[in-house]
């Protein structure tokens, strides 16, 4: 609190970012937790609510006649442009704003306010609504060749991983250990999916410390265990997701990649998927032609074009692809890594688990998956996704890459997934939002370190009780086992206006096909309930069924819902204010309202 | 006319057919008048593939005579056919497909090229297939078209006060390009039409095309008047387009061409209304591009779609080049432009660039999806179309005679009509329920328009068309897609009519690439088409239970 200068500044324009419109006018209020700007100037109140968390810069341009401009981008891409007529209520909000968003400590963020009114049972019983070891067993873990271990009981044997992993059942203690020492970070290659119906699988590591000529027994024991777990292929793949020349400058470095000489019955291959600063400064470069007023078509290609942006999602995709391949046609294992094995390879092997696995094109399924592939192996949230004061050249939209590929998939397959783009945008919002504990933090043992499972609240329930929200109606569960062969032709890349534009709602399609669906669905759910509901009531007098309380008309996936009746919706989840501001904005909250009148957009006269 | 003539070879045994989504097929390939068929014979089941020679664009021939090289590899080449020349046929069709044919036999295969070739080009209307094709379904007695003029102005009772059918155009002398009666100002006598006629390029002189019912303004299209170089004027014309505005004011006129342009078509007996002549009209420039250029630009973006290379690079450097996407902006934003001052600033507005044939009709149709529910149903649109496109006078035949493959020297073709659907398709696509009409019924007009058993694209005009006995002796597509049978197939199942005006986004980024057409057929399409049909499904179930 004591960073607020100013809590609330009078006679605020809200600038439209794309058209030389009249700008809203409003009051700009600065709570704790939010910046809510309420417009005065139109009978319906809309409001925009920004989390501090979210907001990724914020800039104090130089006076105009106007009145003096604040620019905000966030990090789910929502961008404002303020003006405020006093200069030093600016100053203020600015400095506050500055502090505000960058926490400098974990403490401050959002999740350890939050509170949604839950009690301490049903909040306990949130962190345990997904459990990526309970995934392990769905795909037949242990079996004769793979087992579950809890060498990493005590993250001895690697600090960034999970306590229980999934390690070839021949692979002896000492091979692991002897493993771990040759590999950068001790990430030593363990399981990431198994395919029951090839028996291949999918491992994930760092870097081998293999400098210009190291070798290690245990490390080559290691990969020949993880070969011979697949007894009916005669090779193993070893991807290194890296560009090669990134790949050799780490020799140097007394790092590397594995000699195909040293290790039996390997093929390995790199498929060239750019670093963390590339990445970063690509989308720098995307968010830029994003910002372009009333660009022409050949701006905005040759933008796109220059951004490289749709070219990095290509090469994880196309890395993605040929994992999943390599499973379910060649039926080999693959071994994946890049330099630490946190930022690649998660993005690479959790795509080819959801093509391979039509489980993780579920609701819950996508749950587990980042749950196992990002949270429990190591990504590093934290820093990746800049949540406090720190490095700015760790922060890197890796996560964005990767629903950003899932976003893709479900373009080219609108039957092929139980969710739909919002569920997505939400997910990727909750990510940077910082207001649940799940995606604090870089590795299991920081979150255990920093008691998030006590101190903070689970998303996944959360995302769970909205599920109806999230729901694809046109989702075909006949697909069955089917493994997704994605065209990865250039031409099937395209920019994502959801993402990068989705609060410019005027460039949205102005009449959602989905929304439509999920209505008309609902209603149809609705009714048949209803009838099911009477035909009961009728049996029932009928005396044909005795007991009313029998779950006929329960759909089986409500009874495997843990008991976790979280009561919170996206109202709830209002921050924490100060008293006054409390007063003025907790009126009903109608921010699409007005947004949605069908108007052109910058059509010049 | 014989059609056996240019056909040496009718029947070649053992072909192999390869074409998208289907394994390649052996089987008998047979050339008529007007079609390849090809059938194939697999145990019971007998498959027949029908292609219209119309729809091929290109063809392309490789023929490989081994027989020469045989005794070179004699000691291993023995196991191998005695005959081993053979050709491969490689045909482009208009509809953007590709087949090819493997023959066996050199001869064979160049006999049924040049078969190909020359049964491909015809263009005399009355040879085309239309005025052979005769389903047991149709019969020629039906109604050809939807609506005359007479029907539509009937039916508009609000303006009849102030504007008049006029039947000055009946023999089609004052214009060759009109239809024989169109809505003018009550006040315009037609002797004054004729005048003005005469200072238009090609007689075509402003006429309504659209009425607002909202605030009475109505959108006029011409062609240029014929200023000239020394700034010719002309009292009728001006007394016309004074008449269009009276009372109101004040009209703008969406001039189709830059100011540049505009201003240089004086040169060559072109010209534009200047403001002292209309001091009540204010003129905008908007460029569209026409012509040649817009065929260029259909003919590079379909080769970057073809490009199977694999970098996003040159994939995003190829289409910005193509520029296809451009006129796809430029077209919506000049309608929208158009619609906003009918609808916001309430005036009357004309529009027109030099012929008044392409660019106009572009413009004027897409104005009025954007202002007029009505345009927005099927049987609408489809009026729309007739009203706009083939009453209006835009040349088909001329537009359509090639598509993106052809290697024949550009004479008259532009895809004006494509992108008209393109236009369409993006404003189907920021309003999916205020169409109701559906993504198919775009495409299949997109290939009819090029290749079709119907009479309906034939021809460049209204007096063409009754010329060649089109309205006789040929079916009516329009007719048929409205059949029950279609009519299920071609409609929006989303469809919940809006009274609003839809106004699209222009922002780059709201513009898409229509994958539909464009990659027709590549795998992709086959998913959004699985999915289109699933949605069908569930619209319906979900309305049967409520």
């Amino acid at each position: 609190m004591e960073h607020i200068l100013t809590p609330k500044v009078e006679e605020v324009k809200l600038l439209d970012r794309y058209t030389a419109k009249k700008p809203a006018i409003g009051t700009l209020y600065l709570t704790a937790t939010h910046l809510i700007f309420v417009e005065t100037s139109c009978n319906t109140r809309k409001e925009t609510w920004m989390l501090h968390h979210l907001i990724a810069t914020v800039e104090k341009l130089p006076l105009t006649a106007m009145g003096c401009p604040l620019h905000i981008s966030c990090k789910n891409f929502h961008v404002a442009h303020f003006v405020i007529s006093s200069e030093r209520d600016c100053q203020n909000v600015h400095q506050s704003l500055v502090r505000l968003s960058q926490p400098g400590k974990v403490e401050e963020l959002y999740a350890f306010l939050y509170n949604p009114k839950q009690d301490e049972d049903e909040r306990r019983n949130g962190w345990g609504f997904i459990d990526s070891a309970m995934d392990f067993k769905r795909m037949g873990l242990p079996n004769e060749f793979w087992e579950m271990t809890d060498l990493n009981k005590n993250y001895e044997l690697c600090s960034t991983y999970h306590s229980e992993l999934g390690i070839p059942k021949t692979a002896s203690k000492g091979t692991v250990f002897g493993s771990a020492k040759f590999r950068s970070r001790g990430r030593i290659p363990t399981l990431s999916y198994y395919h029951k119906e090839s028996n291949a699988a999918i491992c994930r590591c760092s870097q081998p410390l293999s400098g210009l000529s190291a070798r290690c027994v245990e490390d080559e024991e290691m990969l020949q265990a993880i070969s011979r777990a697949n007894p009916k292929s005669t090779f193993m793949y070893v991807v290194d997701t890296r560009p090669k020349l990134n790949a050799m400058a780490n020799r140097a470095a007394g790092k590397g990649y594995e000699n195909e000489d040293n290790y039996s019955n390997i093929c390995f291959q790199f498929v060239g998927i750019e670093n963390i600063h590339v990445m970063r400064n690509s989308l720098q470069k995307l968010l830029e032609v994003c910002a372009m007023k009333s660009p022409t078509m050949s701006d905005y290609l040759t933008g796109l074009e220059n951004s490289g942006w749709l070219r990095h999602i290509k090469a994880v995709m196309d890395a993605g692809v040929f994992l999943a391949k390599a499973v379910a046609e060649d039926k080999a294992s693959v071994l994946v890594h890049c330099s630490d094995g946190w930022d690649r390879t998660a993005q690479v092997c959790s795509l080819a688990s959801i093509l391979l696995d039509p489980f993780y094109r579920t609701i819950k399924g996508l749950m587990v998956l980042i749950e196992k592939e990002w949270i429990s192996m190591g990504h590093k949230f934290t820093q990746r996704c800049g949540h406090v004061d720190g490095d700015p050249k760790e922060v890197s939209p890796v996560f964005t890459q990767f629903i950003e590929c899932l976003w893709n998939l479900m373009e080219q397959y609108p039957c092929g997934f139980e969710y739909n783009e919002k569920y997505l945008l939400e997910i990727h919002n909750h990510v940077y939002s910082c207001q649940f504990g799940n995606f604090i933090g870089n590795c299991q043992r920081e979150r255990e370190e920093m008691r998030l499972y006590e101190r903070t609240f689970s998303v996944w329930p959360f995302l769970w009780e909205n599920r109806h929200q999230y729901r694809n109606p046109l989702h075909k569960c006949s697909l069955g086992r089917e493994v997704l062969r994605p065209s990865t032709l250039p031409l099937n890349f395209k920019f994502w206006c959801g993402m990068y534009n989705h609060f410019d709602k005027g460039m949205q399609p102005k009449q959602s096909i989905l929304d439509h669906l999920l209505t008309i669905t609902q209603k149809k759910a609705e009714g048949e309930k209803k009838m099911t509901d009477l035909q009961i009531q009728l049996a029932v007098m009928d005396g044909v069924l005795a007991d009313q309380g029998s779950p006929t008309g329960t759909p089986p996936e409500q009874t495997s819902l843990s008991p976790v009746s979280v009561s919170h919706t996206a109202e709830n989840a209002k921050p924490l204010m100060n008293g006054a501001a409390v007063e003025e904005a907790e009126i009903e909250l109608v921010p699409t309202a007005g947004s949605e009148k069908m108007e052109p957009v910058a059509i010049e006269n | 006319m014989e059609f056996s003539e240019h056909i040496k070879t009718a029947n070649v045994e053992d072909v192999v057919l390869r074409r998208p989504f289907h394994p390649p097929m052996q089987g008998t390939l047979c050339v008529t008048g007007h079609h390849l068929l090809f059938s194939n014979r697999d145990g019971d089941s007998s498959r027949l593939v029908l292609l219209l020679l119309r729809n091929i664009d290109a063809i392309e021939k490789s023929v490989e005579n081994l027989l020469g090289y045989s005794s070179l590899f004699s000691s291993t080449g023995q196991s191998q056919r005695p005959s081993v020349s053979s050709g491969t046929i490689t045909l482009k069709c208009k509809d953007l497909c590709v087949l090819q044919l493997d023959i066996p036999g050199m001869e064979e295969c160049l006999n049924i090229a040049r078969s190909i070739e020359y049964l491909s080009s015809l263009d005399i209307v009355s040879d085309m297939y239309p005025f052979f094709y005769r389903p047991l379904k149709l019969s020629l007695q039906d109604q050809w078209g939807l609506s005359s003029p007479e029907q539509n102005y009937a039916q508009m009772e609000e303006l009849q006060d102030r504007w008049r059918l006029s039947h000055v155009n009946k023999d089609y002398s004052v214009c060759p390009s009109y239809p024989p009666a169109v809505i003018v100002p009550h006040s315009i006598d037609d002797e004054t039409l004729v005048k003005v006629a005469k200072f238009r390029q090609g007689g075509r002189f402003p006429v309504l095309c659209y009425y607002h019912r909202k605030n009475g303004m109505v959108i006029m299209r011409s062609s240029q008047p014929l200023t000239g170089a020394n700034r010719k004027r002309c009292r009728e014309d001006e007394l016309l387009l004074q008449a269009v505005i009276d009372g109101s004011g004040l009209g703008y006129i969406i001039d189709t061409r830059s100011n540049q342009q505009a201003q240089q078509a004086r040169m060559t007996g072109g010209g534009f209304e200047s403001k002292s002549s209309y001091s009540c009209w204010k003129r905008l420039h908007r460029q569209l591009e026409r012509g040649k250029v817009l065929q260029e630009s259909l003919i590079k973006l379909v080769e970057a779609c073809g490009d199977h290379s694999h970098s996003v690079d040159r994939w995003l450097s190829k289409l910005e080049n193509s520029k296809w996407l451009s006129h796809v902006h430029t077209a919506l934003a000049t309608a929208g432009l158009l619609a906003e001052c009918v609808e916001r600033d309430g005036h009357s507005v004309l529009v027109h660039g030099s012929e008044g044939t392409d660019a106009t009709l572009l413009v004027s149709s897409l104005a009025q999806l954007i202002l007029d529910p009505n345009t927005r149903t099927l049987d609408g649109f489809l009026g729309l179309l007739e009203r706009e496109w083939l009453l209006a006078g835009h040349p088909f035949q001329h537009r359509c005679a090639h598509s993106a493959y052809s290697h024949a020297r550009l004479r008259l073709e532009a895809p004006v009509f494509v992108l008209l659907l393109d236009c369409v398709w993006q404003l189907a696509r920021q309003f999916p329920l205020a169409m109701g009409f559906s993504e198919p019924l775009l495409l299949r007009l997109a290939r009819e328009v090029y290749a079709s058993d119907y009479g309906t694209f034939l021809c460049n005009s209204d007096q063409e068309r009754c010329a060649a006995g089109v309205k006789e002796r040929t079916h009516c597509l329009f007719q048929f897609l409205l059949k029950p049978s279609e009519r299920e197939h071609y409609s929006n199942p989303l469809y919940e009519p809006t009274e609003l005006a839809i106004w699209p986004s222009i922002q780059p980024q709201s513009l898409q690439l229509w994958r539909g057409l464009f990659l027709r057929w590549t795998q992709h399409a086959v998913h959004l088409e699985k999915a289109q049909e699933e949605l069908r499904n569930l619209v319906i179930e979900c309305r049967g239970a409520s």
